[in-house]
């Protein structure tokens, strides 16, 4: 199935359950924003995915294109096609962007082959061009001393040239000014496609103005309590969180 | 047959500890009696100081007991001129170029006939001893490092025939660099190099000392440099370290610096089995700027001991030390570093910092800062870290698909990149790089 799917998800953290049973099926074409409270667990399925050792899974499966990635190292995850932008990347110092993102490029070459100098900085200038990133940004260290919203700008870029099949963005919206946030969106928007799944992680509205998602869905301690279309998300932003869980409480009592 | 038995056997003959070996090199030298007397000098005290032993407090943490100078000779002549010759070679684009091996001058690149015309001076210290003596009696051996190595140093001293002297007048500024090699190549070959740079006001330099070896033989290298700053000058001195594995060395370096002037010092260290390394700066003019840069890459069971010292004996100067090392394997590492800011030096900024990555959990990073401060109005302060890795960076990589051998590979090069960044010549800042990488290239992991 093409698709990232991901079946009853169990993930602890110090030995404390973050993600319960949690499912939720991005088919590959489409855009999912994923919506909820502060401390839901929305990072933590965006880390476990991506393989983070911190992050124990318990139970679940989490299909790739009907690949399991569960059990595998993380940097067998991003090869096998599925891009996380984190909410906090790391600053790394004395590595610059070009370096960094050649060599991620450079691990998804067949062994023997190598990377094309060239083309590689024709793609990487036309694309920092796209995201209004300054092309004296190649020679600097990856997110040292960056702000936010260059940070963020970063993660779009690098997956702008990773071309995952599959992308979790989580909260690549906060700290973008407006005219950051039509960038990135436009950047997003371009990567849509019957090739590419993405799933949205934010908390506005405002940026599903600008990327429409196909589905939104509402994550409620560690699990998903409600999906629907775009309205969903213009609904929670006019009523709040609180809602949800009123509803939750009615159906569970 | 016929045999000589007048003579002894080769072996003590040029045994560098007999006193033979000694005078028949003073004989060898340029007839100059002050060059005489200093050499016969430092030979004695050479003889007259006992080894270190690691309870003196400039030796705490140091391997003493293996520190031997038995069984190195002196050379006459290097082995090997073409090849090492040929090796000579990281930088295109010099003012000057001497290359020195096995303590001979084997080659020499004057400076254009513009840069002489305007007084600049690019000598050995042989032919200095002949046309600038008065040179060599005001600067040459005038300071010591203080930091313990005062018997490697008079060794260094007695034996001092392959160096580089370089005298920059006022207001020049000399845009490329001078460099200076010396390779040791023969089995237990001794070297003894020595710089000497006198920049004179406002004038600007730069100098870079290779210290090679042509083979994997033992070695012993006892070596001195010592940059004279002066009012408004900017010196800029870096040295490149890759002895042979089985290399014993002591490098003191001083420097003095006048009043305004701006000093940089940078120092790359990757080869030796024991390499101990003295930095000193004397800082005697008011306003004047000191950045003192080191890299070590340490592996297999290599020893780096490094000794600075930040002197301040003059109001609102700064100095700026950054000493990184990455270790693997058993490697040891020692940073022993001190501020000393005399009672007249106000408003100084004097910083000492020290980062060990440590790439091997049995490798281990010795880090013994100290400040004595005598001035009431000063910022001081100094840090060390040792740590490994940084997990989320490292995870940040994996996550990106880079296999966790490269990523390790990538933070460790980004490491050095705050040192190598310093590197004012991109040509050489490529060089230390491809140096770094074929140290790590070499390894078996
Ligand atoms: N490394 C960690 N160690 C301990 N607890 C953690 C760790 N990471 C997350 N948690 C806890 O797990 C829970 C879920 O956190 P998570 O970061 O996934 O939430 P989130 O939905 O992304 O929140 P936000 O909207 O604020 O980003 C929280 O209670 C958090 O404190
Ligand atoms: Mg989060």
């Amino acid at each position: 199935m093409n698709a990232l799917n991901i079946q009853d998800l169990n993930v602890n953290i110090e030995g404390k359950p973050i993600l319960k049973n949690f499912s939720l099926t991005v088919p590959k074409g489409e855009v999912h924003a994923l919506m909820g409270p502060n401390g839901t667990g929305k990072s933590t399925l965006a880390k476990a995915l991506a393989g983070h050792e911190a992050y124990e899974i318990t139970g679940g499966k989490a299909l790739l294109d009907g690949a399991d990635l569960v059990g595998l190292e993380p940097d067998e995850i991003a090869r096998a096609g599925l891009f996380m932008a984190f909410q906090y990347p790391s600053e790394i110092p004395g590595v610059s962007i070009a370096n960094f993102i050649r060599a991620a490029i450079q691990a998804r070459l067949p062994e023997g082959e190598n990377l094309q100098a060239t083309a590689y900085y024709k793609e990487l200038y036309d694309k920092m061009d796209a995201l209004a990133i300054d092309r004296k940004f190649t020679s600097r260290a990856v997110n040292e001393g960056f702000s936010g919203g260059e940070k963020k700008r970063c993660e779009i870029l690098q997956m702008m040239m990773l071309k995952p099949a599959y992308a979790i963005l989580d909260e690549t919206d906060s700290g973008l000014d407006i005219d950051a946030l039509k960038i990135v969106s436009q950047g997003v928007n371009a990567m849509r496609g019957p090739d590419m799944g993405t799933l949205i992680i934010t908390h506005y509205q405002r940026l599903l103005n600008y990327i429409q998602p196909d589905k939104v869905h509402v994550m409620w301690d560690g699990r998903i309590v409600r999906s629907g279309g775009k309205e969903l998300a213009l609904e929670l932003e006019e009523k709040g969180y609180d809602w949800v869980k009123e509803e939750l409480a009615a159906a569970t009592a | 047959m016929h045999q000589d038995t007048s003579s002894a056997p080769t072996t003590t003959q040029v045994d560098i500890l007999s006193g033979d070996t000694f005078q028949k090199h003073q004989a060898s030298m340029p007839s100059n009696a002050w060059m005489q007397a200093q050499q016969a000098a430092a030979w004695n005290t050479f003889k007259s100081l006992p080894m270190p032993k690691r309870t003196e407090e400039r030796w705490r943490f140091a391997q003493t007991v293996g520190l031997s100078l038995e069984g190195y000779t002196l050379q006459d002549k290097p082995a090997d001129a073409e090849a090492i010759l040929a090796q000579s070679a990281h930088l295109e684009d010099y003012a000057g170029r001497l290359i020195f091996a096995d303590g001979h001058l084997l080659a020499k690149d004057a400076i254009s006939e513009e840069l002489a015309a305007q007084g600049v001076l690019w000598l050995s210290l042989e032919e200095a001893l002949h046309s600038k003596p008065e040179l060599l009696e005001r600067y040459l051996f005038s300071l010591s490092t203080q930091l313990g190595s005062d018997k490697f140093e008079a060794l260094g001293r007695a034996y001092a025939r392959a160096g580089s002297i370089l005298y920059v007048p006022k207001d020049v500024q000399v845009k490329s660099p001078f460099v200076a090699y010396h390779w040791a190549s023969q089995e237990g070959a001794s070297i003894f190099p020595q710089t000497l740079i006198i920049a004179e006001t406002t004038s600007q330099v730069s100098l870079v000392d290779f210290y090679l070896s042509a083979s994997g033989a033992p070695a012993l290298a006892c070596g001195s440099s010592h940059v004279h700053a002066g009012p408004g000058a900017k010196v800029f001195r870096k040295s490149i370290q890759n002895w042979s594995r089985k290399t014993h060395s002591f490098q003191s370096d001083t420097h003095t610096t006048e009043r305004d002037a701006e000093l940089y010092s940078l120092a790359v260290h990757l080869g030796g089995e024991y390499a101990r390394f003295e930095n000193d700066v004397e800082i005697t003019g008011a306003g004047s700027h000191a950045k003192l840069y080191s890299l070590t890459v340490a592996d297999d069971k290599q020893m780096f001991d490094q000794r600075s010292l930040q002197r301040h004996q003059a109001p609102n100067a700064t100095s700026d030390l950054l000493y990184k090392n990455a270790l693997c394997d058993t490697a040891k590492t020692i940073f022993s570093g001190m501020i000393c800011v005399g009672k007249q030096a106000q408003q100084t900024d004097a910083y000492q910092t020290n980062r060990n990555l440590l790439l091997n959990p049995s490798a281990e990073a010795i880090s013994l800062p100290g400040l004595e401060i005598e001035a009431n109005d000063v910022k001081c302060s100094h840090g060390s870290t040792s740590g490994q890795i940084d997990e989320s960076e490292l995870f940040y990589m994996l996550a990106r698909g880079i296999p966790k051998p490269v990523a390790q590979k990538l933070l460790t090069f980004g490491f050095f990149e705050e040192v190598i960044a310093k590197v004012d010549d991109p040509a050489l800042a490529d060089n230390l790089r491809l140096m770094v990488e074929e140290k790590f290239a070499t390894r078996e992991h």
